[in-house]
């Protein structure tokens, strides 16, 4: 009976404590709405089952507790019923897999008007480089790094003469502008985390990976690496301002990187 | 009534093997120390193991206090952090539970359960007894040497892991690669021995389908271990010749403290494709013996045969061998190619089918039973609370867009903490009581256990439920400290801060566990043959503790199945496996 009423009380004390704790996501800022629904659909889901099932496993606790006069039951099996709950299940699971793979679908196909920004995680701090009125980024590579061009871009490639480098660890965004961000490392790997943006994604040095979201709250929000990358990895942090179209065209037209 | 279906046994095959003959030690230290009975053996393996669990239950207590109060403790810096993040996890997956499941419950109850007088090989069980013994000195010395151990992360991701700016990058991270591959030397001895003899030595009438679910579930997890720890292997090796030779096999162009580095050409994510594929089969190496025995102690306590005893065999072999097509699902986020997440979400999400027909067996198995509360049923009550909560945070990481917000935060500590440390521990701690009267020939003391159960069952859950949640607001794992962030609110510290003090309680828990074991073994009430009236062969054996040989003069006969509990029209409510069915009547 107390093993029972322990168990009740903690499962739904975890059910009390989802719906009335402060302690849930922080508000989004990004287009990924939709990656928010997936998670409340799957805490549904999963919520119900968690609960019935304990709350069954806490019924038979009291219902069939031993006295001296029980005897269990002798029933090896059930196929009907095995197979009905295992119907019961794959549907359930189908239910919050199939809006998974439809929503993965859109994180994987950047937009096509959205904007190419390189970010470059280092050991451990950001920066970032923009195209420039060529709308390319320029070919890099470890090889031609240098004191000077810390970047290693390519100094035979047209296109990239003319990039936009930010060494500082701010980067400004346009709001309802998507942006494809092109993650570069030079060293280890990092990762590019905005948690009002829901979305993130991992640098892996040797090769470029990407990620993209339409910021849609003007704001400004800390940029973390959540990829373990040494010891300054948690003091890693950098910070996205997304800015309305107006402040952005004066920020871009009074900086000297930025154009 | 589908009773004769599990109890044709009108024949009785012959024994496939001859009575083996025994090695019997002439010295004390043939008998104690290279020992070459499994149940000596597997004390060694479960002392050693819960030994060195204990160095990262230790370490588990320092992370913990340096994030519930930053900045308090001056000998935890953000290095000597990482090297007790890395150390916890990598002890507690592979040298404790992995070689306390197989190795400890495996050695022990595979001879017995299948009614077989040792392993196959006792020679060879007893080599790989000590090369798991090395394997952990070597561990335990990285402690020690300059630069201290790693602090890489235990999943060792290169280029990190071999580059300065690295804890332990080293002699540290050599030392941990050694002792992987030596570990897994002295588990493929182990694991051959396991499966032959499960294969070869059952006695007469333990047919595959009449053995104990226990048996199955570390049957399958060997082999699993066998195919899996391979790919674990080649890396540590491809590592080090990076490291020592020069090699590029992880280790692309890069730049390192200024410098343009001597590699080029390799891939990081390579090492992250072979780290999962061992790192996924992994999971299932802790679980599925964890899903067998706790199939028996709930079956056992409850007085009832397991409800569906052969979807419960087959979803253990279907897990396993799904559990080689799901490893990328630890990758979503990765950089790998983003389209590998359609595949990986599905076949991680099909598992959950099998899974979920596992848990509903155990709760039917309740059903109509004649629930014991003894202490070995609580426990595997509190595994069901822990492995329904963590098996349904699964479906969230297994999902590839329900995981992106959440993948890389505390959340998935939370989530992996559930399922594959607290749960599988829950059955750890059930088993050694269910187990203990046999193993010692004495009970343990039901008070300081009673004390145990509740603190680590209640305890856990305030560890690891409100954890969840700080990864939901966005606290990410492996950090130091995460101060001065504009989206946390101030009461993110006191969820730490009441997370902390619940694992150092939890932690002192265990300590009156193990002297509960140690001093119980020398005072406690001296115990009957079968004090749980279960009917497995085990409990049926001459003597208690098992002597050399495990049975008498002749090995038991096997007539029915593990689950004869409480069968109509018999007086007694269990059958043991050996009593012929003419006997059964009474």
């Amino acid at each position: 009976m107390f093993a029972a009423i322990v168990l009740l009380v903690l499962v739904l004390g975890t059910v009390v404590f989802h719906l009335l704790s402060p302690w849930y996501f922080t508000p989004i800022a990004s287009n990924w709405s939709s990656m928010d629904s997936t998670v409340t659909l799957t805490f549904i889901v999963t919520g119900l089952a968690f609960v019935l099932v304990n709350i069954f496993i806490a019924y038979c606790l009291i219902k069939f507790r031993n006295k001296p006069e029980r005897r269990a039951e002798y029933e090896p099996e059930s196929i009907k019923m095995e197979s009905w709950l295992t119907i019961l299940t794959t549907v359930g699971i189908a239910a919050m897999l199939a809006p998974g793979l439809l929503i993965w679908k859109d994180v994987v196909t950047p937009p096509d008007d959205s904007m190419n920004l390189e970010v470059l995680a280092r050991q451990w701090n950001w920066s970032y480089r923009l195209p420039g009125e060529d709308g390319k980024l320029g070919a890099v590579a470890v090889s031609h790094t240098t004191a000077d061009n810390p970047l290693g871009i390519d100094p035979s490639d047209p296109f990239g003469q003319d990039d936009i480098i930010v060494y500082d660890p701010v980067l400004h965004l346009k709001v309802d502008q998507p942006v494809t961000f092109l993650l570069r490392s030079t060293d280890v790997l990092h990762n590019f985390t905005v948690p009002q943006f829901r979305v993130k994604m991992d640098f892996v040095p040797g090769q470029v990976s990407y990620i993209w979201a339409e910021p849609q709250k003007e704001g400004s929000y800390d940029l973390l690496c959540e990829e373990l990358c040494g010891v300054g990895h948690y003091a890693m942090r950098g910070r996205v301002i997304v800015d309305s179209e107006e402040a952005y065209a004066s920020l871009a037209s009074r900086s000297t990187h930025l154009r | 009534m589908e009773y004769a279906a599990h109890d044709e046994t009108s024949f009785v095959r012959p024994a496939e093997v001859g009575e083996m003959e025994l090695y019997h030690a002439k010295t004390w230290l043939g008998k104690y120390v290279f020992s070459q009975d499994a149940k000596t053996i597997a004390i060694q393996y479960a002392g050693t193991a819960i030994a060195i669990g204990m160095v990262a239950l230790v370490l588990s207590w320092f992370m913990r206090l340096q994030l519930a109060w930053p900045n308090t403790f001056a000998f935890i810096d953000p290095a000597y952090y990482l090297q007790a993040v890395t150390m916890h996890g990598m002890i507690m997956v592979v040298y404790l539970l992995t070689a306390l499941f197989l190795g400890g419950f495996g050695n022990y109850l595979i001879p017995l359960m299948v009614g077989a007088r040792d392993m196959v090989f006792p020679w060879l069980n007893m080599i790989s007894f000590w090369v798991y013994f090395t394997a952990v000195v070597l561990l335990a010395a990285s402690f020690f040497v300059g630069g201290g151990s790693t602090g890489a992360g235990w999943t060792l991701y290169p280029p990190q892991a071999i580059l300065p700016g690295t804890p332990g990058s080293e002699a540290g991270i050599l030392l941990m690669l050694a002792s992987l591959a030596v570990f897994i030397i002295g588990f493929t001895m182990g694991g051959l021995n396991y499966v032959v003899t499960i294969l070869q030595a059952r006695t007469r009438g333990m047919t595959l389908m009449r053995m104990p679910l226990t048996v199955w579930g570390i049957f399958v997890a060997t082999i699993l271990a066998l195919f899996a720890f391979p790919a674990l292997f080649v890396s540590a090796i491809m590592m080090s010749l990076d490291v020592l030779l020069g090699t590029s096999f992880f280790m692309p162009a890069i730049m390192t403290m200024g410098n343009e580095g001597s590699h080029v050409g390799g891939n990081p994510l390579l090492f992250q494709h072979l780290f999962w594929f061992f790192g996924h089969p992994e999971v299932y190496i802790v679980a599925l013996p964890a899903f067998g025995i706790v199939s028996d102690l709930i079956s056992i306590h409850a007085r009832k045969n397991i409800f569906g005893y052969r979807m419960m065999v087959w979803a253990i072999v279907i897990i396993g061998a799904l559990s080689f097509v799901v490893w990328a699902h630890h990758m979503y986020v990765s950089g790998m190619n983003p389209y590998f997440g359609f595949f990986f979400a599905t076949t991680t999400l099909i598992i959950a089918v099998p899974t979920a027909l596992k848990v509903y067996n155990w709760v039917l198995t309740l059903w109509r039973g004649n629930i014991h509360l003894t202490i070995p049923m609580l426990f595997s009550i509190a595994f069901l609370l822990f492995f329904i909560n963590g098996g349904m945070t699964g479906l969230f990481l297994g999902n590839a867009t329900v995981s992106m917000p959440l993948s890389d935060t505390l959340f998935v500590v939370a989530h992996f903490h559930m399922v594959m440390a607290v749960a599988p521990v829950m059955v750890v701690c059930g088993a050694i009581y269910h187990w203990y009267p046999k193993i010692t020939g004495r009970w343990y003391h039901e008070g300081m256990a009673r004390f145990h159960f509740w603190v680590t069952f209640v305890g856990s859950y305030l560890v690891f439920l409100p954890m969840h949640y700080l990864g939901i607001m966005g606290v990410p794992r492996r950090y130091f400290e995460i101060t001065g962030t504009t989206f946390l609110p101030d009461s993110a510290q006191s969820v730490n801060a009441s997370i902390t003090i619940a694992a150092l309680v939890v932690g002192f828990a265990q300590i009156v566990f193990l002297y509960n074991l140690i001093t119980s073994a020398f005072n406690g009430k001296k115990a009957p043959g079968n004090p749980w009236n279960a009917t497995t062969l085990e409990w049926q054996t001459e003597t208690t503790p098992p002597g050399h040989g495990n049975f008498g003069k002749e090995l038991p006969c096997v007539y029915r199945w593990a689950y004869d509990y409480s069968v109509p029209g018999v007086e007694d409510d269990f059958i043991p496996q050996n009593v012929p069915p003419r006997n059964a009547q009474a």
